[in-house]
């Protein structure tokens, strides 16, 4: 039998240990990326569009395609996410018909991907008739960040305190008047930052988007600034590869001789944005945090 | 007689107002409730054409061995896939459980500043690393090097887990960590008070109690491994058999999904055999839902 | 009835999206996609035809091995006819035929027959346009000391009869088999013309659906045998000869290699306008023998023989 003491440093030793190795394995794996990616990175890599026989081509559009998806994407999932969110946490009435959304909430939370991509192609793509387009993809996307927002909002209304929001309501204030000038500029930070953490994992979404968005892109004019024409950029209704999407399939139909390269770079890119999405939440919640609280 | 109107139609206004706020938000919760009961009726409603149109018996395709949608005659065995995506989802949950459970000892009890200033965004950081990257980097790394270590092609049930195990660490190590910071301080200290050592504490008091939510955030992985697509797909090997080892190619049920859902035509008894797989993976997400709220219960108690 | 089901669920969603759209923040925004939805609801693909220029968008769908080459095309026929859009998608075979059958994409490229996909009767509303030859060799890892095998060979291979490269001639290193999904064409065309079986899928051996991951695992692994359209093959792997015939374009053209395949894009019916003008400019010299041999395909015209769906071979 060991004596208590020993075991307890050799516990604490463990666990330290634990989380070095976590800490390395994460290291490893951006390092790893962007010790092969880095190199490839230049202002062309990122604004020319891909080759598909060629060596040189690069991922302009995919880095558009991602980020336009990101603001359609945004643009349906946050009002949508904050009105289910205000919903649950001040309308909903404890009952059957709450507790089974709930569940609706959290089933589509952990649906997996492929399965709403396949929904997606079913139905936006070819019941709708939307076709492989960035308005499909959007919409596909929808579906996992929406819980997310939900719950997010949830969270942050929730952190509201109750005096401020009975005050609110003593004032003879309206209930939605309380909850969208009173309590949602509160629950803001806590809102804005878990709206860019769910915005970092639209960007490296890739199985939904395979069967919904598509997986090539039409030349793009970007001097054509008409959402309606079909060779602008801002056209909802044309296909559009995202990043991600992109190094799925050239790592796996690559015929560019730079294929791999490019796969790594993209990679980067990819890695190195969903950083400074994490970043940027970061610094913006306790921004605003700092702001509202100073207001006081 | 000015101010009465004036004030019955602000009256008014806020009524309305408050009404459009409602039904707003209520449209909103009802748009979710439609995707996901469309969601439901369209993959269900392929799902199920296997056993109505294409006449293949429930029990042949939950029990089948053999998977041959092409052969003559076609036979639709899905056992594989079933025990292959439960086994490399279980053994990523088993790799992942205690080193989530260790970071977030870490972050609460050892070094509460530190951890949940530096190790909290780096696992937040993993979370948000693309599925396809991790893929890629299975593919580059992790299956050479079982491939030189182990007997076999390296592929397989251990490939593939070790990398999901990577993927749901985030998941699970969030779970954890917010478990253990909601613990009553008063549990600890009255163990410390005790004389216990911390090792002592956590693990006689800290573990005991916490379980059932460290369970949750376990299932809550679990789902998020079973439902994984690419990243698996890429390294398991995707040989339609149940594997007589870790190291020999195996399929999961997203994996047969993505290599052949493309090369299928709608209709056809092959692509309706693809959309019961589809089914059965958002069966188990409702399974995984019911399990997770019967431990939340729990843990409340 | 389900129709009926999905155009509710279709207007319940447009109408809740503009609704939650006009009462937020960001109104404008919001409620523009549903507009323009409701616009679109008909396919993108209406062109309209005039009599001097060229308009109208077209969408291929289909093959993910004859995208590239569809793609390259696409993009120069596109600049002599700046005002028709070409877009192609990848998504398979099977998505091509189905979305083609259906009247959502105005080509579907296959690798294969549509006969072998769809039922008789969709199939035979489709039109056929073989724009190239694809030819697929076997490749091994650079380091088996096999330089050709024989039919008989190869399927005691693909069945799980050999399993040691000893037996062959080579070192003794254990086979490891890089398959693809029995769904795929490609290995469909691997089996009938070069097995001339069907084979069953073995225990053990590996699967993978794109070209670039099977080219990847066979360079790495030891001992590992797979097949590779020509196009995709390079310096990581080896490529073996077919009963001591060597896969190249010339032996494909005259008929004694056998191991290849039409690339068809059909269209339903008649194609109209843009699309018979674009599969015209496919079978032009510019792109058979520029694009086209470029990725690796053999062009069409250059073949001395012709092979129909039962694998009858004609002379030209």
């Amino acid at each position: 039998m060991m004596k208590p003491k020993t075991v307890d440093k050799i516990a604490t030793a463990v666990i330290i240990g634990v989380a070095g190795l976590i800490v390395l394995v994460l290291a490893g794996l951006l390092g790893f990326i962007l010790v092969r990616g880095l190199g490839h990175l230049s202002f062309d890599f990122l604004t020319s569009p891909p080759e598909s026989i060629r060596a040189g081509g690069g991922i302009g559009p995919q880095l558009f395609n991602s980020l336009f998806l990101l603001v359609l994407t945004m643009i349906i999932t946050v009002p949508l996410g904050i009105g289910a969110g205000i919903y649950m946490s001040e309308y909903a009435k404890a009952n059957k018909i709450t507790d089974f959304i709930r569940l609706v909430v959290e089933v589509l939370s952990s649906f997996p991907s492929i399965v709403v991509g396949l929904f997606g192609l079913l139905l936006l793509v070819n019941y709708f008739g939307l076709g492989f387009s960035l308005f499909a993809g959007a919409l596909a996307l929808t579906i996992f960040n929406l819980p997310l927002m939900v719950r997010i909002t949830e969270q942050g209304l929730k952190s509201v305190p109750r005096e401020q929001k009975e005050a609110a309501l003593a004032l003879g204030l309206t209930k939605w008047k309380t909850i969208t000038s009173i309590m949602l500029p509160i629950a803001l930070p806590i809102i804005v930052s878990g709206t860019i953490l769910a915005a970092g994992r639209v960007f490296g979404e890739a199985a939904a988007l395979l069967f919904t968005a598509g997986m090539s892109s039409p030349r793009l004019n970007f001097s054509d600034w008409n959402p309606l024409s079909p060779v602008s950029p801002l056209n909802p209704f044309r296909p559009a590869e995202t990043l991600a999407v992109h190094i799925w399939k050239i790592n796996s139909e690559g015929l560019a001789p730079d294929a791999a390269e490019i796969a790594a770079g993209a990679s980067a890119v990819l890695v190195i944005t969903v950083l400074l999405f994490n970043l940027l939440a970061r610094w913006l919640g306790r921004f605003m945090h700092r702001k509202f609280t100073a207001m006081k | 007689m000015a101010q009465t109107t004036d004030k019955k139609i602000s009256a008014n206004n806020h009524f309305a107002e408050e009404w459009v706020g409602r039904i707003y938000s209520t449209l909103c919760v009802l748009v979710l409730v439609t995707t996901i009961v469309a969601m439901v009726y369209f993959v269900a409603s392929r799902g199920l054409s296997t056993f109505f149109k294409n006449d293949v018996n429930v029990l042949d395709l939950l029990t089948g061995l053999k998977w041959s949608p092409e052969g003559q005659p076609p036979l639709f065995g899905a056992l594989p896939f079933i025990f292959g995506s439960f086994s490399t989802s279980m053994l990523a949950a088993l790799i992942a459980a205690p080193l989530s459970f260790c970071a977030a000892v870490f972050m609460i009890e050892i070094t509460p500043r530190f951890g949940r200033k530096y190790l909290q965004p780096v696992i937040e950081l993993l979370a948000g690393i693309p599925s396809v990257v991790y893929g890629f980097i299975g593919l580059s790394v992790i299956v050479p090097f079982f491939r030189d270590v182990f007997p076999g092609q390296g592929v397989g049930i251990a490939a593939g887990a070790l990398v999901l195990s990577i993927m749901i660490l985030p998941t699970m190590t969030t779970v954890a960590t917010d478990a253990l910071a909601s613990l009553p301080s008063g549990l600890k200290e009255g163990s410390y008070a005790l004389g216990a050592t911390r090792w002592q504490t956590i693990y006689r008091v800290v573990l005991p109690t916490t379980l059932p939510s460290l369970m949750t955030g376990v299932v809550l992985g679990l789902a998020r491994a079973f439902g994984e697509a690419l990243a698996v797909q890429m390294v398991i090997g995707n040989a339609p058999f149940v594997p007589r080892g870790l190291f020999e190619s195996a399929s999961t049920l997203t994996s047969a999904i993505t290599l052949s859902m493309g090369n299928t035509v709608s209709g056809s008894a092959h692509n309706n055999a693809l959309w019961s797989l589809a089914l059965i993976l958002m069966v188990m997400t409702f399974i995984f839902v019911f399990i997770v709220r019967w431990l939340e219960k729990r843990s409340k108690l | 009835m389900k129709k009926t089901v999905t155009l509710i669920m279709a207007i319940v969603l447009t109408f809740t999206l503009a609704a939650c759209g006009k009462n937020t923040n960001n109104g404008g925004n919001a409620s523009t996609p549903p507009a323009t939805n409701s616009a679109s609801t008909e396919p993108t693909t209406e062109p309209t035809p005039e009599p001097k220029k060229l308009e109208g968008s077209i969408l291929a769908t289909g093959s993910s091995a004859l995208q590239p080459l569809v793609d390259q095309a696409s993009k120069a026929f596109m600049d002599a006819n700046s005002g028709v859009t070409i877009q192609v998608q990848g998504g398979g075979s099977g998505t091509g035929l189905t979305q083609v059958s259906e009247g959502q994409s105005d080509i579907g490229n296959s690798d294969v027959y549509a006969e072998e996909k769809l039922d008789a009767d969709k199939a035979g509303e489709l039109v056929d346009h073989q724009v190239a030859v694809v030819a697929m060799a076997a490749v091994v890892n650079p380091k088996v000391n096999v330089d050709t095998l024989t039919k008989q060979q190869l399927i005691d291979i693909f069945t799980g009869k050999v399993t040691n490269w000893k037996d062959l001639g080579g070192d003794d290193q254990k086979i490891v088999i890089i398959n693809r999904p029995s769904s795929s064409g490609t290995r469909a065309t691997f089996e009938k013309y070069a097995l001339g079986t069907k084979t069953d899928d073995l225990q053990g051996s590996i699967q993978e659906d794109s070209s670039g991951t099977v080219r990847k695992i066979i360079g790495e692994t030891p001992g590992a045998i797979g097949y590779l359209a020509l196009s995709y093959l390079d310096d990581s792997v080896k490529t073996l000869a077919y009963d001591g015939v060597a896969a190249n374009e010339e032996n494909v053209a005259n008929g004694t290699y056998p191991v290849w395949a039409y690339e068809h894009m059909y269209t339903k019916g008649e194609p109209n306008e843009v699309a018979k003008a674009f599969l015209d400019y496919m079978m032009t010299d510019e792109v058979q023998d520029g694009a086209v041999v470029e990725l690796g395909y053999i062009p069409a015209k250059k073949m001395q023989i012709t092979r129909d769906i039962e694998g009858n071979i004609t002379k030209k």
